[in-house]
């Protein structure tokens, strides 16, 4: 368990150079990987590391240091790195640490770490790895190859202290368990994967059920056509969805805000989105991803309702994008360990609707189900959307035939403002989550 | 220079008999080969925000990853701590993948020749200097036009120094830098809606060159002329049409169309698009795609590999028949070729695998103009943001970020950032006219696969596609 006592003496040590303020950064974590394919173990890897970062202040002048080396003489070589750093740096008038009294930590068992995580045998992580890919594999004779299918677990603990009198740490753990399965029909091949992540060994889904919906999405993806470009409604389901949940979150970061670098800048307490979408971030959901006692500023984790029906409520702040605008800090604060605190968010997601995914299919149509999306072409700044897409013609009200080498497109304000329908299953893989969601019109371009 | 001359010897004490005896600990239970990867990297980020020198940070990463590899499986443990007991209790960790008797080990380890594609730097460089850089690169971009409101900017360098030891014999440390500068520009017309632009670049180059071509008022001038341009813009077209692409940066085309799809750890699995494809045609005839890690001071270039192999020219594509794969040691034995000097890392943390370094085409023999004249109605393409492809299907994207329509052989209105997607093994058979004019990038590309990131090149003459799918708004 890392130790608090090295950042709380990081900290001192700052002050003793000269800082007037100072914050310190543990995290330290075990990792253990193992990977297979065709049947056969491909890859154990197992190790540990730690890594501290201090900032500090130099009246309103922010340097920043890091190191792997925890040991007295590494710590001192960071200390006066970040002071000399400051040195260089301009005079910010919102340079700072969060108020004293933001300072603090959530109370109550947020169930981050499980016991059973650290005491699984590697054979049994192995044999896992093997069953869910071998469920794949038996699912259908189209499955005819895989990329594999891994294990993985960590182990780690954070902690953070200021010159303010903070000092606090917590343990994480958690695993994860996926295969990616490669299906083929008339030469052509396909590829999907299907995963399962928990804090705790006993929240993982079993593995063979993880096989079959890897194989599942896998075959569901052969003989696909590219559609003719048209304008039509388009369900995300809730694999995709949630990437749009992630472009939400960019779009009301303080940090864009305060730079007029996103779409939503200026809008705040208006309409932003339909009627149907409530988006929350909350970091205090006990055993999800992106649950945390405090922020990467010593701030604590709370319950934040960012759109409330539509209404744009309010930004995601660390304590400087907040002085920046004239707010208070939402306890967003997020960094590796080292630098400036930037925005995260805890567990980030839209409230569910009333919707099965079944009804909302049945009653759209005809339009474009999509289960996979890639590429980059959001820009946070304009809001315009384009991006790559695979996924499921719906005609009558059902899948007719799965379609891919298309783009999904429009523009970020107007698809939100556009969502007709938002689904009555929410599921975390992760810390962001979203049900399936409609968006009335899109342009789907191909052929 | 001679092993006692590199940082690991110096700081560390590490020898050649310590090498050795690491890896015969890492084939103690057998295995057929076994490397030892030492990492010491120092970084520094200077960067300024509404001309704030807002963020400065310094710091060292420094670690040593151990594999030991038994027929297809890979044993892998790392630790952060150089003293000799952690170093061996990794090799014993990651000698756990293979059961056997102890692999006696040769004659020892020795060094083999190595080019220099980078320079030595000496450390003149000061803080100040690189804050400077920022500085100057946020006063031209606001100098540059009135409209530009918010800038960006920052400055990354670092020098990793590596040293490789396996126990096929060989050694090898090198010393690799890397800089990049960036200006990232947020222009409005009259409080409308803001426009961002983008620009920079760097390699593996002298502190001191950031002058001339690669001066902050350069990138500064060309982030905000984006800016500036993207104010005018139109709905991007959708649907399919000619696609002609600029020299330089749009050369991430072929990292997604082809690079990627033809990495040999894909191949020998057969889960790519080009898996037993070698000697069929892929591309127009116009087409040659070569890989090149050899060439100097280029972002993506290296004396040697992760794995200690020195770096070549790869050619891919020749005449539109595709010739090879890209391989690391693994994939190389299993497929019974020799690796390519492509195997890469991102840090000690990670097992290397089959990576591109700088990846361009070879010029033909258009005028870019002429070749923008013949088209009648389609988009052209002068920069980029990210691309990505899934290698099994073959379909990739990649995100034009400054485009402009061709209409009548002329281009006319620029237009807003666009997805284009196509497919891997069919999209470059619509090459229908190359450019004269191969230009490589100006040195930011970064290339993530299987959640390593290392730094890449890419580049491109100017290149007509007659058939493409534009993923516009303006159906």
């Amino acid at each position: 368990m890392i130790d608090v006592q090295i950042a709380v003496d990081a900290v001192r040590l700052a002050l003793e150079r000269g800082a007037t303020d100072a914050e310190c950064t543990l995290a330290d974590g075990d990792e253990f990987s193992a990977r297979v394919r065709m049947r056969e173990l491909e890859t154990l890897k197992e190790a540990g590391s730690q890594a501290a970062g201090l900032r500090v202040l130099m009246g309103r002048r922010a340097g920043s240091g890091y190191t792997s080396d925890l040991t007295r003489e590494g710590v001192r070589q960071m200390v006066e790195s970040a002071v000399e750093l400051a040195g260089i740096a301009t005079e910010d008038p919102f340079a700072g640490l969060p108020d004293d009294n933001e300072l603090g930590s959530w109370d109550g068992d947020l169930k981050l770490w499980s016991d059973d995580v650290a005491s699984l045998e590697a054979r049994f992580k192995i044999d896992e790895a093997l069953a869910a890919e071998q469920a794949a594999l038996a699912a259908d004779e189209r499955i005819v190859n895989s990329e594999g299918a891994s294990f993985d677990s960590w182990t780690g603990g954070r902690a953070f202290a200021n010159s303010r009198g903070f000092a606090g740490a917590y343990r994480t753990s958690s695993c994860s368990l996926s295969v990616t399965p490669v299906a083929r029909q008339d030469g052509r091949m396909e590829r999907d994967y299907w995963f399962s992540l928990a804090r705790s060994h006993a929240g993982l889904e079993p593995a063979a059920e993880v096989g079959r919906r890897a194989a599942e999405r896998a075959l569901r993806r052969l003989g696909s056509r590219k559609l003719p470009t048209c304008k039509v409604p388009v369900i995300f389901e809730p694999r995709t969805a949630r990437t749009l949940v992630g472009h939400i979150f960019e779009a009301v970061n303080g940090d864009s805000v305060y730079r007029s670098a996103t779409f939503l800048a200026g809008r705040l307490g208006e309409r932003a989105a339909s009627e149907q979408v409530t988006v929350v971030d909350d970091g205090t959901i006990p055993g999800l991803f992106g649950s945390s006692p405090f922020d990467d500023e010593g701030v604590p984790s709370r319950r934040t309702v960012v759109i409330e029906r539509g209404v744009l409520k309010t930004w995601l702040l660390n304590s400087y994008a907040a002085r920046r605008l004239g707010m208070k800090t939402t306890g967003n604060a997020a960094r590796g360990v080292a630098g400036n605190a930037s925005i995260g968010h805890g567990n980030f997601f839209l409230e569910p609707g009333d919707k099965s995914e079944q009804e909302i299919v049945r009653g759209i149509g005809r339009g474009l189900y999509v289960t996979e999306l890639i590429g980059s072409g959001v820009n946070i700044v304009t809001g315009d959307y384009s991006r790559g897409a695979a996924g499921l013609w719906i005609e009558g009200g059902e899948f007719a035939y799965p379609v891919s080498e298309i783009t999904i497109a429009g523009k970020l304000p107007e698809m939100l403002t556009g969502i007709t329908q938002v689904g009555s299953e929410l599921e975390f893989r992760g810390s962001t989550a979203s049900p399936a969601l409609v968006i009335g019109e899109m342009t789907v371009s191909g052929r | 220079m001679a092993l006692s001359e590199s940082l690991f010897a110096r700081k560390f004490g590490i020898t050649a008999h310590d090498l050795e005896n690491w890896l015969g600990e890492a084939l103690h239970s057998g295995g057929d080969y076994a490397d030892l990867y030492f990492e010491y990297v120092e970084n520094s980020s200077i960067s300024i925000d509404e001309s704030i020198i807002k963020s400065a940070v310094r710091g060292v990463s420094l670690g040593v990853g151990v594999r030991v590899v038994s027929g297809e499986r890979t044993g892998y443990a790392y630790s952060d701590d150089l003293s000799a007991e952690k170093i061996r209790h990794a090799c014993r960790v990651a000698a756990a993948i293979a059961s056997g008797p102890a692999k006696v080990d040769k004659t020892g380890l020795s060094e083999g020749p190595k080019r220099s594609v980078y320079p030595l730097l000496d450390g003149s460089f000061t803080l100040q200097d690189r804050v400077a850089l920022v500085e100057r690169a946020d006063r031209a971009a606001r100098a540059w036009d009135h409209r530009v409101f918010q800038v960006q900017a920052s400055f990354v360098d670092n020098v990793r120094h590596v040293l490789i030891a396996t126990s096929d014999g060989a050694m090898t440390h090198d010393v690799q830098p890397l800089s990049r500068l960036g200006v990232r520009v947020l222009a409005r017309e009259n409080g409308g809606r803001p426009q961002s632009g983008y620009a920079g670049g760097g390699g593996r180059i002298p502190l001191e060159a950031f002058t001339g071509d690669r001066s902050p008022e350069t990138w500064a001038a060309e982030a905000a002329r984006q800016a500036i341009t993207q104010l005018e813009a139109v709905d991007a077209p959708a649907g399919e049409m000619t696609v002609v692409l600029g020299p330089g940066w749009p050369g991430i085309l072929l990292h997604e169309a082809v690079g990627h799809g033809l990495e040999a750890d894909f191949n020998r699995k057969g889960v790519s698009a080009f898996s037993g494809r070698i000697g069929q045609k892929v591309a127009s005839e116009l087409c040659t795609v070569v890989d090149n890690g050899t060439i100097q001071n280029r972002r993506g270039s290296l004396n040697v590999d992760d794995e200690g192999v020195p770096t070549q020219e790869n050619v891919l594509i020749e005449n539109g028949v595709l010739r090879g794969y890209l391989a690391d040691k693994l994939s190389g034995r299993l497929l019974n070729a020799a690796s390519t000097g492509s195997g890469r890392r991102e840090n000690y943390q990670n097992i290397p695998m089959p990576r591109m370094t700088n990846t361009f085409m070879l010029s033909g023999e258009s005028d870019p103009a002429d070749i923008i004249r013949s088209v009648p109605r389609g988009l052209y393409c002068a920069n980029f943001g990210g691309g990505q492809v899934d290698i099994t299907s073959g379909n990739f994207v990649f995100a034009a970020s400054e485009s402009y329509l061709i209409e009548d052989g002329r281009l006319t209105r620029p237009v807003r950032g666009a997805t284009l997607i196509g497919n891997g093994p069919e999209a470059l058979k619509y090459v229908s006219m190359v450019g004269n004019d191969l230009r490589l990038d100006e040195g930011i590309g970064i290339c993530g696969k299987e959640g390593q990131s290392v730094p890449v090149g890419v580049g491109i003459p100017t290149m007509k596609i007659d058939r493409m799918t534009v993923g516009g708004t303006a159906a």
